[in-house]
């Protein structure tokens, strides 16, 4: 099939462009862009008003398979994926049992090799079944193609372990995410520790238990000469601990969800399990300081920490709801609106946060639109206002918060490997 | 005489879930009615109809004689018919959810669901899923929010009003639900409100809800016109702020040596139960300036108003 996309305001910062311009797929693969693109097209797309970028990669995202295929399978997160923009996620290895050996790798790549909708990308254990202690076998995951590990859901407290487990990573030149959390400090809470906590009784989760890992992160980093990706940053204090450590030369990179630049504790106040999330939501000065932080390079990516959760476990009262929210399908929109809009970045910036630099820090030849790879782009229109509601949620779960909210931008077309899927 | 207030307001709350929640009129106009119902709990026929052929369940997931046994003597004093259900209340979900419960409750046909929750917000999640009114009876640290209305109905009754006042509210208040309850009451109602704990039990951010924080019992005492003195559960975290009950008891114990430099008639309350030798001497808690007893009694007046009002709400006014 050829598909020729005329007229769309084509996007692609890796190659630093951003114009008008025609885009021609062919035989899957990005075959021509430019200004007036001839040729014969088995259909022709009009892109005109819309913005055409490559297809988003979400550094973060929990599919549950296998374990927990009634919260999501990879067949439905993928297909939330695509809805939201997403041609390429990664998938954490949080699942039941963690995907930390190579026969766990080698079963979901037989699942995504026959379920999903968009590409998959694996992110392995640090440690064996995520417990902190034995390091699991990078070298053999890797060759089964592992993009990146983390103990997500959990820091990897002891300092010599994650030290150990630096120094792998970076021979084996593959992006160590951590999850930053002292338990210690965090134990038993359930949203931001402040005034809201306060005013509604329950257990808070200090930012202190973040920037605290933070800092001794940055510390091991600068000690091992290793790359470091924080995952989820969501307070001041972290964003500032990392906008230092970056001007110091450590290789550190970070990324944050859209919740922590859309919401505050505040959302909370209601004791709507759909706000509760970790880390927990913030204050209005740390959304100040996340937005700061991806205006100025500090926060590299935008990924989503998708985390599905069914009904069933999240009616129920605050203190036993699971910790999470879906993000796939609202990503977009929420960056659109709140960082876009507000000129906090641009739309160039914006597609960088999404796709061009998550790729980058994994080292996956995606996020781009280069001549002769793979047509995995999105089409937008930037414009499009719509209700967010339940029932067109994709995603096996439906634990958004957002449900209701008047968005706007939305993905109106995605190419995965050149096949289309249009959605509205 | 009647503050403008006072005269009567359409009610539209189905529940009761927190003081935060009620606006100063609302406040007032409880504690008005509740000095009616006052008047029919010192009859010799203790009972009004006004509830008859309604039916109130009493939902503990948490153990409580004292407000159960209140609330089922305001509702029986209404001619409600009561039910009481209790529940061990649990993270890991054996069997029925919070929200089924509700649900089935409602099935029956119940009119109002008085609950008592260990979690936080429990009452909140329970009132958006049914139809029938629901009553906090206290959930975790949240509010409990008829404890601090007869706090305020008995601190009116002794000082004649509110408005103005200075109340010192001293003991635990990092995990008081009582404590939360009379901030927002009080500050609402125009009294200066002081809360005094250890450093360790003071909550963050305790101050933007519109009180004085201090550690320093004297500074609570010198001035206040009346403290409310909360009960000190040694086996959570006050554990870790205090080494020994001898040693809270020595520098936040109200005894009689403390009093005698206070205001004279300084009104000493406690919502129970109360450690004798703990936070209070028993001196204090038996003596002139207690009022620890009348509570108890004002309890049902109060707790009849809430259900008389809640049962009664408007729905069809927002």
């Amino acid at each position: 099939m050829k598909y020729l996309i005329k007229n769309g305001r084509v996007i692609d910062p890796a190659n630093k462009i951003d114009g008008i311009m025609d885009v021609l797929i062919s035989d899957g693969k990005i075959a021509e862009i430019g200004k007036e693109v001839t040729g014969k097209a088995d259909e022709i797309i009009d892109a005109t008003n819309l913005i055409v970028a490559p297809g988003f990669v979400d550094m973060h995202t929990h599919l549950r398979e296998p374990g927990r295929e009634d919260e999501e399978t990879i067949q439905s997160g993928t297909a939330a994926a695509v809805k939201g923009g997403y041609t390429s996620i990664c998938c954490m290895p949080n699942t039941e049992p963690a995907i930390d050996n190579i026969e766990a790798i080698k079963a979901i790549k037989e699942i995504i090799k026959k379920d999903a909708a968009c590409n998959v990308f694996i992110i392995g254990a640090i440690t064996k079944a995520r417990l902190g202690k034995a390091l699991t076998d990078l070298a053999a995951m890797k060759k089964e193609g592992v993009v990146g590990i983390s103990d997500d859901g959990s820091s990897v407290a002891d300092k010599k372990v994650l030290e150990e487990a630096l120094k792998e990573a970076k021979k084996e030149n593959v992006l160590l995410i951590e999850h930053c959390e002292d338990a210690t400090l965090s134990a038993g809470g359930v949203i931001n520790k402040g005034f809201v906590s306060t005013k509604m009784g329950l257990r808070g989760i200090p930012a202190q238990s973040e920037y605290e890992v933070v800092r001794r992160d940055i510390e091991l980093a600068r000690k091992t000469v290793a790359p470091i990706h924080i995952a989820h940053v969501s307070c001041k204090e972290s964003v500032e601990l990392i906008r230092k450590a970056k001007r110091d030369g450590v290789a550190i990179s970070a990324e944050t969800a859209p919740h922590y630049f859309a919401l505050t504790e505040e959302c909370s106040s209601t004791y709507d399990t759909n706000t509760k999330m970790n880390p927990p939501l913030r204050t209005k000065e740390d959304v100040r300081a996340i937005k700061d932080g991806l205006k100025d390079g500090t926060i590299d990516a935008i990924a989503t920490d998708h985390a599905p959760h069914t009904d069933a476990e999240k009616d129920v009262e605050f203190d036993f709801a699971p910790f999470g929210i879906i993000g796939l399908e609202t990503a977009l929109s929420l960056a659109a609106m709140e960082l876009v809009d507000t000129k906090i970045l641009s739309w160039s910036d914006l597609i960088g946060k999404m796709a061009s630099n998550p790729a980058r820090l994994l080292g996956l030849d995606k996020g781009n639109l280069k001549k002769g790879s793979p047509a995995d782009l999105v089409m937008i229109d930037p414009a499009k206002e719509y209700v967010y509601t339940k029932s067109s949620i994709v995603s096996r779960s439906k634990n958004s918060p957002f449900i209701g909210w008047k968005l706007k931008a939305k993905v109106t077309c995605v190419f995965v490997g050149g096949n289309k899927a249009c959605l509205s | 005489m009647k503050t403008s207030a006072e005269k009567k307001i359409i009610w539209t709350k189905k529940d009761l879930l927190g003081l935060e929640y009620l606006s100063r009129e609302e406040i007032e106009f409880i504690l008005y009615t509740a000095e009616g119902f006052k008047e029919v709990t010192t009859r010799q026929i203790k009972k009004v109809p006004a509830l008859r052929g309604k039916t109130v369940v009493n939902l503990f997931y948490e153990p409580s004689t004292r407000t159960r046994t209140s609330f089922e003597l305001a509702a029986k004093r209404l001619s409600a018919d009561v039910i009481n259900i209790g529940i061990e209340s649990s993270s890991v979900r054996k069997g029925e959810t919070l929200i089924d419960t509700g649900k089935n409750i409602e099935a029956l046909k119940i009119d109002i669901i008085v609950v008592r929750h260990s979690a936080s917000g429990a009452p909140n999640i329970l009132a958006r899923s049914v139809g029938s009114s629901v009553v906090n009876a206290g959930d975790g640290w949240h509010e409990h929010p008829t404890q601090a209305l007869l706090d305020m109905f008995t601190l009116k009754s002794k000082l004649g009003r509110l408005e103005g006042l200075n109340v010192s509210i001293i003991g635990d208040i990092a995990h008081s639900r009582v404590a939360r309850s009379n901030i927002w009451g009080l500050t609402k109602l125009g009294a200066n409100v002081t809360v005094c704990a250890p450093p360790m039990l003071i909550p963050d951010g305790v101050e933007k809800m519109g009180v004085k924080v201090t550690s320093d019992i004297d500074i609570a005492l010198k001035d206040a016109d009346a403290i409310n003195v909360l009960r000190m559960q040694f086996e959570r975290d006050g554990a870790l702020a205090f080494p020994s009950k001898l040693e809270y008891f020595k520098q936040y114990g109200v005894t009689s040596e403390r009093l005698k430099d206070c205001k004279k008639n300084i009104v000493v309350m406690h919502p129970g139960p109360i450690n004798r030798g703990i936070e209070m001497s028993s001196e204090v808690a038996d003596g002139a300036n207690s009022v620890i007893l009348e509570q108890v009694t004002n309890g049902i007046a109060v707790r009849m108003a809430v259900l008389y009002l809640v049962s009664g709400a408007r729905r069809d006014v927002s």
